[in-house]
């Protein structure tokens, strides 16, 4: 840990949001601020990594390293940043849409494959960017304009395929408590694998509604587990609205071996000699 | 659960001194950030007012700094000013921003946290054995309440909006 | 004062004023009044509040283009509003109504020339219990184009309709202020009286022509994964598709939903999608599936500025390359592109009937100006292009699903077809549709496919050749209409010029290009690209006979007529 004492405010660039006043998102990024403030993280430390939507907006509003990337691939970034580069820390950040829908498939393999770093998702049941059709984690009689009457279909449960898949850490958070979710992020950095926090950050403009969420959210009856079936029936049962650690796995994460050697390439050619 | 359950332990005057002052702090950087959000979204009455009342919160946080001499506040307030349930008290609610909220919006956000202030050092005053930090605590019991009264008087200014102040007949934008 | 074939107006204001409300509502009222036009919109980078600029131009004819110059703009503020300069010109015949508390003039009008008059529009609505500023503007530029109240209100009081007589009552009330702010102020320009005319009117954005069209060329299943600038189209076709008895299905991604569109075809349902760069990005591989297994799809995509992410929210012609070039092999498909609003119908609708005809893919390439433009046009005629795909029944002997045939179109079997079973396949197939890596199949189905589009009588629609000067303006898409703007702006001046859009980019067709270039002796090509795609595409594959110019300009301004027909005059 480093001997410089850091505050939030080191981590926030000068780029102003374009979140509308009222989004649950920047109590998140205040959370980034002191969660790496605590961890006493030199910025340039540390790479957040996004793709589409207003939650990927967040690395150009910190004053670390970011990359905006193209839709649902964050993780698939991030995963070719940590195995070259497992000196800095890698904190990935998407939305429900961006993270649920079209990268599904890269969560399942992120979770699987266990390398170290932190996947944030900022699930306000919406696809807020796009002006409001459902995402994977709407309410199915959630009306929009893209599914008059509702979806009718099951909304996704991030958790439970996290932990299926093999995340190594699973927690959800709500914004509207910034200081609990930021020792959650503090926790789930330190904590080698994949770490997946979910956070509950309710969209003002799209989902008036989620206002309630701050009377619905509550404190996980729980202590976190590290035993997967405990954990299983636990996320099965779960009502969306658990807060707190709710798995703490004891996977070895994945990082390729340093290349030690750096033998010369004559030796490889000996392979082509007749 | 009562206003102030999970507010931090304050042990002596310093210590008191301390909150206080992270609480002035926390304020400022609050309003500040409102401020700039509705630059960002074109609601300049709302710059001003936010503008406004960061500038006044400094100004407390000065004087209580004053009031502190030689200690250094900034630094024991990093150590102990842990507010349990997130915001300290007169940080206004981020979630009650809206980009078309309007002056009386602003001054009930301060109002809001004028009275979570009130209601902090009220308690403090009630349950500390130590007399100094029972003096300190009833001054600032005493200028928060006129920080409520304040804000009372600017809201007469302010007709509560009419139902409609939120009504934007432009649909949202989809920037991406 | 003498009657102006077209008037502009810019209406700028943020913060939730509600400035695009009002120039889209004085669109509705002119198209009642029996003007066309055309109404788009410039915003900042905020998803709610941000500043925004209202643009609407309206004539007597049709119109599908900006200005150069506006003649009319109303501040309602102008905060950021200088965000907007190189969009929004002013001159020194434009009428500036500026409020005097709005902020500074942004430096595109102080440094126009342009006439001030200061209305103080804020303080004018406070004076109205509820009333807002953007009522004010609106009967301040109601009555300078020469509305009536009545007129100016009815399109405000259908959208205030679920808010109250409170609502209603204020907004008639700020728009009666307004006229009478206005009332003293010369504004010099009028339109023409609007022509009698049969047809009826229209108020619709490309995006909604475009879906329309979809349904009358007989799409009746849609997959759906929403990006900007595309996403209406989807929402329109969501609850209309199922009135007609079709299905829409949102997909998890743009992979998702092209797959899901093959699928559908497949199964004998004619199936579209509609997305913008990246998606299409993401749809090529599918693209060279349904283009090998001959199932006809149709893919829109509506362009906006690129490469990558680039500007999700304005316009560009940037993706023809990927349209034309982008699957990998050879496979030959087709390419069209409306040419406005009103031709999204068409383009669309025509676009279903030729996939279906020829069991091709086609993508359409609309754009972002057309797409999200609102247009007060007359109903577009009903024609005759309904998806008719050639289909196997009374299946007897053995089934070949890619058979050659004197069109090179095979009658396709639909599963439930007895004797009929196939599989179809990406890998190269033989007539049979069974895999095969022999030289002979190979040859014979990809000559086939290219055949069956190069043989195919398109007709008179596969571009819009006008004109029959000795310099052609070649274009495409939505710069269309602006080009045949500029055409008639240069023969005002003595120069005779033509203009050919092409509506079918792939095939190309090079006898008809040649028809259409006969006697040309200056070539002016005209593109909203930073590369010159259209240019080098052309050059690829048509016989330019003449010397050739290139006006290219990437986005996110608009190419207006004014600069068009300056790039034909400087070209004696």
């Amino acid at each position: 840990m480093s001997s410089v004492a850091y505050k939030q405010a080191d981590y926030k660039s000068d780029v102003k949001p374009i979140w509308c006043p009222g989004c649950g998102d920047y109590h998140v990024l205040m959370s980034f601020g002191r969660a790496f403030a605590q961890l006493g993280l030199p910025p340039e430390q540390i790479a957040v990594i996004s793709g589409i939507g207003c939650s990927s907006r967040i690395p150009a509003y910190t004053n670390c390293y970011g990359f905006h990337g193209v839709h649902g691939r964050s993780l698939a970034l991030a995963a070719g940043l940590k195995v070259t580069r497992p000196d800095l820390t890698v904190v990935v950040a998407s939305g429900d849409g961006d993270g649920y829908s079209i990268g599904g498939n890269h969560f399942l393999h992120a979770c699987r494959r266990n390398i170290d770093m932190t996947y944030v998702v900022m699930d306000n049941h919406i696809y807020g960017m796009t002006k409001g059709q459902p995402s994977p984690t709407t309410e199915p009689e959630f009306d929009t304009a893209l599914s008059p009457g509702g979806t009718r279909v099951r909304p996704f449960h991030p958790l439970v395929v996290a932990l299926a898949s093999g995340a190594n850490f699973i927690a959800r958070c709500f914004s509207g408590d910034p200081n609990q979710t930021a020792d959650v992020l503090a926790e789930a950095i330190k904590h080698p694998g994949f770490s997946f926090i979910e956070i509950l950050s309710p969209c003002v403009t799209f989902r008036p509604d989620e206002k309630a969420w701050k009377d619905q959210v509550h404190p996980a009856p729980v202590t976190e587990t590290s035993d997967q079936g405990k954990a299983a029936r636990r996320l099965m049962t779960d009502d969306g609205f658990n807060i707190g650690i709710l798995y703490r796995g004891t996977r070895t994460p994945y990082q390729p071996a340093a290349g030690a050697t750096n033998i010369d390439l004559s030796e490889l050619e000996k392979d082509f000699e007749l | 659960m009562s206003k102030t359950a999970g507010a931090p332990k304050v042990a002596n005057l310093n210590d008191l001194l301390a909150v206080a002052y992270q609480i002035e702090i926390d304020a400022v950087d609050r309003y500040k950030l409102l401020a700039d959000q509705m630059e960002t979204h074109n609601n300049p009455d709302l710059v001003k007012i936010f503008r406004d009342l960061a500038r006044a919160e400094g100004i407390h946080g000065e004087e209580i700094r004053r009031m502190a001499g030689d200690f250094d506040v900034a630094a024991r307030a990093r150590e102990i000013a842990k507010f349990e349930k997130s915001e300290s008290p007169e940080e206004a609610d981020l979630g009650s921003a809206h980009y078309m909220m309007t002056p009386w919006h602003a001054l009930q956000l301060s109002l809001a946290g004028e009275e979570r202030a009130l209601a902090y050092f009220t308690s403090i005053v009630e349950n500390t054995k130590d007399p100094k930090v029972k003096t300190l605590a009833a001054e600032l019991v005493e200028e928060e309440a006129e920080h409520v009264q304040l804000v009372h008087r600017l809201l007469q200014r302010y007709p509560k909006p009419s139902k409609n102040w939120a009504d934007d007949l432009d649909p949202p934008v989809s920037q991406e | 004062m003498a009657a102006s074939r077209s008037i502009s107006i810019a209406i700028i204001g943020s913060g939730g004023a509600g400035a695009l409300t009002t120039v889209d509502s004085l669109l509705e009222t002119a198209a009642a009044a029996g003007w066309q036009g055309l109404f788009t919109r410039t915003m900042g980078p905020q998803i709610r509040g941000g500043e925004a600029a209202g643009l609407l131009r309206l004539a007597v004819d049709p119109v599908e283009s900006l200005p150069d110059r506006f003649d009319l703009m109303i501040g309602i503020d102008w905060l950021n509003a200088h965000r907007f300069g190189a969009e929004i010109k002013a001159g020194n015949q434009t009428l500036v109504i500026s409020d005097p508390r709005g902020g500074d003039l942004p430096p595109m009008v102080t440094q126009s020339g342009a006439r001030v008059v200061e209305i103080p529009m804020k303080e004018m609505a406070k004076a109205i219990p509820d009333g807002r500023p953007n009522m004010i503007a609106l009967g301040i530029a109601g009555r300078l184009l020469g509305f009536t109240v009545e007129q100016a209100f009815a399109p405000i009081a259908k959208r205030l309709a679920d808010k109250g007589p409170a609502a209603i009552e204020a907004s008639l009330a700020g728009i009666k202020v307004g006229f009478g702010a206005a009332a003293g102020i010369d504004f010099g320009v009028q339109l023409a009286a609007p022509k009698p005319s049969k047809a009826r009117r229209w108020l619709l954005s490309g995006n909604e022509a475009t879906a329309l069209g979809a349904i009358r060329g007989g799409i009746r299943f849609a997959a759906a994964y929403p990006i900007t600038p595309a996403t209406e189209i989807l929402e329109w076709l969501a609850p209309n598709l199922t009135k007609v008895g079709g299905t829409l299905l949102q997909a998890e991604d743009e992979l998702a939903a092209i797959n899901m569109i093959i699928g559908a075809s497949y199964g004998g349902t004619p199936a579209l999608t509609a997305t913008s760069g990246p998606g299409l990005s993401l749809m090529i591989e599918a693209l060279g599936l349904a283009t090998s297994a001959e199932i006809p799809i149709v893919v829109v995509d509506v362009m906006r500025g690129g490469p990558s992410t680039g500007i999700p929210t304005k316009s560009e012609q940037g993706d023809l390359n990927i349209a034309i070039y982008g699957m990998h092999g050879d496979a030959p498909h087709l390419v069209l592109a409306p040419q406005s609003v009103g031709d999204c119908v068409f383009t669309t609708q025509w676009a279903t009937y030729l996939a279906e005809a020829l069991q091709a893919p086609a993508i359409i390439l609309s754009d972002q100006f057309m797409g999200q433009s609102r247009a007060a046009i007359e109903r577009p005629a009903d024609v005759a292009f309904i998806g008719a795909r050639s289909i196997a029944s009374e299946i007897s002997g053995p089934y070949m699903r890619h058979a050659m045939t004197a069109n090179g179109v095979s009658p396709m079997a639909i599963p439930g077809t007895r004797g009929g079973q196939y599989t179809a396949d990406g890998l190269t197939h033989s007539e049979r549709a069974t895999p095969t890596s022999g030289a002979a199949d190979h040859l014979a189905q990809l000559d086939k496919r290219r055949d069956k589009l190069d043989r195919f009588n398109f007709g008179d629609h596969w571009a819009s050749v006008e004109g029959a000067g000795d310099l052609a303006v070649i274009t495409w898409g939505s710069l269309t209409g602006a080009a045949r703007e500029a055409v008639a702006l240069a023969a005002a001046d003595g120069i005779d010029a033509r203009m050919v859009a092409p509506r079918l980019l792939a095939p190309v067709l090079p006898e008809r290009m040649a028809a259409a270039l006969a006697g040309v002796k200056r070539i002016l090509v005209v593109e909203q690209t930073h590369g010159g795609q259209f240019n080098k595409f052309l050059r690829a594959h048509y016989d330019l006979p003449a010397p050739v110019r290139v006006f290219n300009r990437p986005g996110p301004l608009p190419i207006t007529a004014g600069e068009i027909h300056r790039a034909i005059a400087v070209w004696r």
